[in-house]
């Protein structure tokens, strides 16, 4: 069995302030290039669960440990800091700031990560290079991000989300905002560049159509269990 | 890269960020607009006389001498005697003497007895001598020059005849001698402007019915009489005076005001002008503090725009969090952004105020006599643009902290 490179365990989580709602996750982890598909419906906690892995939120107990360091024991600043480095974020929408460029949005997590910066080479040719393999036309970089259609602003954040080759992407049901076709070649450019990386993939979705193309199909309540006070 | 992307989040923002550049803008031209004013009119105020060594009249303050001899303001409580007045311009350290003789007005404007040499050593703004609209310097007995706010207010113009009145508000007037004016002189921004002159002589010669305020009843002394009389004056109201070396201005103004046979006072203009300043002063601070309270009225509003735009811009915010941006990126993001605004607004204050200096310059000086000097941003202007924007991040630094609060409670995930 290979590395795993996200581990949650024991990991109970409370929002504060927010009495009875509370996250266990016992035990979660997803191997070195392994793809991992997420089922759950808005409510279930998937948000949460995702901000615990990307480090915005701490559990009240247990670890969460990712590419081999437990993030839980690190300060605030290391977590944004461990999460440039090693975590590439696709959103399910409006994942690009409108006013930059495009080649702004796709470098814009080598700012905050220096290690990443170097594992990307010459970043503006890194950036070029995804921006071809992703199907984007190259007049694309300087482009303000705001004019793409949804599509290729989808496309533009697994560019941002490969470079620098992360060992984990997190992506939050990035497909919702496209229709059915362009979400097939959406997944397979995804695929593609996350196995030409060789980078792990945790897709959070409520489709469980999409399950096929996976290692791996989890349901959050599988994994997770959420309690929350009596309405 | 962030520096630009502030940028750019600004220009996308182009309408409210151009607003509230707008507004700062405009009250950092008020602001350096009324600072403008303020030294121009100190500038002026010093310019009024120059060129006059001393000034001299009869014992009393040095503001008040000030006040009358020059600004023609108040009333001399006495005279100084012809007596005196020989024996000063006969002292050697004495180059030129000029006498001046107040008491009556014309309307609203004071009458000044004096002679031709007033034109000839009256100095204003930095050594400018007195010049002639029209017409010419009095030359008869009932001739008269008057300054251009006379001349405009009550539409005079060379050759028309006016009638002096005796005192100040008196309805009392010299029917008997109507002058004629000679001359209009061009607008200086000095009390010259608001002013008749007329010789030494004529003021004699309109009182030669008066005795103690009042005229003697049933005299009435026809003018050719009165062209053959002897009108040495009695005394003046004050002199001017210009000393061969400034090395002797002291030793003179020491000299007179110890003159021994009649209390007399000697000032320096320069001085009496900073005291008088001093207390006139006041006023020009309180509007310097008003226009500043404009300024940070504006930031305040930028303060309220940042707030607003907080809601709008949490995506925008989450963003850079998940891209692991620290909360503290975040707020040092909105202070720059502030700061920017504020730096813009600054400078495109500067540039209002100097073209607005381009096209007001000829009019105020026109209008006011008062001369605005254009001369490139000094190190006081600067300070203000560098205070503007120090400002403007000083009063973002709240909603930056609100900023840095909801991105620490989104994370990535925006609850809206």
């Amino acid at each position: 069995m290979t590395q795993p490179v996200l581990t949650l365990s024991g990991v109970v989580f409370g929002w504060p302030g927010r009495a009875g709602f509370s996250l266990s996750v016992p035990e979660f982890s997803v191997t070195r290039g392994e793809r991992v598909l997420l089922l759950g419906e808005s409510g279930s906690g998937k948000s949460t669960l995702l901000s615990l892995i990307c480090g915005t939120v701490l559990p009240r107990e247990g670890t969460v440990e990712i590419a081999g360091t437990e993030i839980t024991a690190l300060s605030g600043g290391a977590r944004d800091r461990f999460r440039a480095e090693q975590i590439g974020v696709i959103f399910q929408q409006f994942n690009l700031l409108p006013f930059g460029t495009v080649a702004d949005n796709i470098l814009l997590p080598l700012r905050f990560a220096p290690a990443r910066r170097g594992r990307a080479g010459n970043a503006r040719q890194a950036a070029t290079a995804l921006c071809h393999a992703l199907g984007l036309p190259e007049t694309v970089l300087q482009t303000r991000a705001g004019t793409l259609s949804v599509g290729q602003q989808q496309r533009v954040a697994v560019a941002r989300a490969l470079i620098g080759q992360p060992p984990l992407i997190i992506a939050d049901e990035p497909t919702s905002a496209l229709d059915a076709d362009s979400q097939a070649a959406f997944l397979d450019l995804l695929f593609d560049q996350a196995e030409a990386q060789g980078t792990s993939l945790l897709m959070v979705s409520h489709d469980a159509r999409l399950g096929a193309r996976f290692d791996r199909v989890v349901q959050i309540g599988d994994i997770a269990r959420t309690e929350r006070p009596d309405p | 890269m962030i520096l630009r992307l502030a940028m750019a989040s600004l220009f996308a923002r182009a309408l409210t960020v151009g607003m509230t550049i707008l507004a700062i803008a405009l009250s950092v031209a008020l602001f350096l607009g009324v600072e403008k004013v303020r030294t121009g009119a100190k500038a002026s105020f010093a310019d009024t006389i120059s060129g006059t060594d001393l000034i001299v009249g009869a014992r009393s303050g040095s503001v008040q001498l000030l006040l009358y001899s020059v600004f023609r303001i108040g009333n001399a409580t006495n005279n100084v005697t012809w007596q005196s007045y020989q024996d000063i311009a006969a002292r050697p350290e004495v180059d030129w003497i000029v006498p001046i003789s107040l008491g009556d007005s014309h309307r609203q404007f004071r009458v000044m007895g004096t002679t031709t040499s007033f034109f000839e050593h009256y100095r204003y703004r930095q050594g400018r001598t007195l010049e002639m609209a029209s017409g010419v310097v009095m030359d008869d007995l009932f001739d008269a020059v008057i300054g251009a706010d006379v001349a405009e207010t009550l539409g005079y113009v060379v050759g028309d005849p006016i009638v002096v009145a005796h005192g100040l508000a008196s309805f009392t007037e010299h029917r008997d001698q109507p002058f004629r004016i000679s001359g209009v002189l061009e607008r200086t921004g000095t009390p010259v402007d608001r002013t008749v002159i007329v010789s030494m002589q004529a003021i004699e010669a309109i009182h030669v019915d008066w005795r103690s305020g009042a005229q003697i009843p049933g005299q009435s002394t026809p003018v050719d009489v009165i062209r053959g009389m002897d009108l040495q004056p009695q005394a003046v109201t004050a002199a001017l005076v210009g000393v061969k070396s400034p090395l002797q201005t002291f030793a003179l103004q020491r000299a007179i005001n110890e003159y021994p046979s009649e209390p007399l006072l000697a000032i320096l203009p320069g001085v009496a002008l900073q005291e008088l300043w001093a207390i006139v002063g006041i006023a020009e601070t309180a509007l310097l503090a008003v226009s500043a309270m404009v300024v940070v009225t504006a930031l305040i509003g930028m303060m309220a725009t940042v707030f607003s735009s907080l809601s709008e811009r949490r995506r925008e915010m989450a963003i850079f969090r998940a891209m692991g941006a620290r909360p503290v990126t975040v707020f040092a993001l909105l202070v720059l952004e502030a700061a920017l605004m504020a730096a813009a607004g600054a400078l495109l204050g500067l540039a209002v105020l100097y073209a607005g200096l381009f096209v007001a310059q000829p009019m105020i000086d026109e209008a006011f006599g008062l001369w605005l000097p254009i001369t490139a941003p000094g190190s006081g202007e600067l300070w203000v643009l560098a205070g503007v924007t120090l400002a403007g991040a000083i009063v973002s630094v709240l909603p930056a902290l609100r900023a840095y609060k909801l991105s620490l409670a989104d994370g990535m995930m925006v609850r809206t």
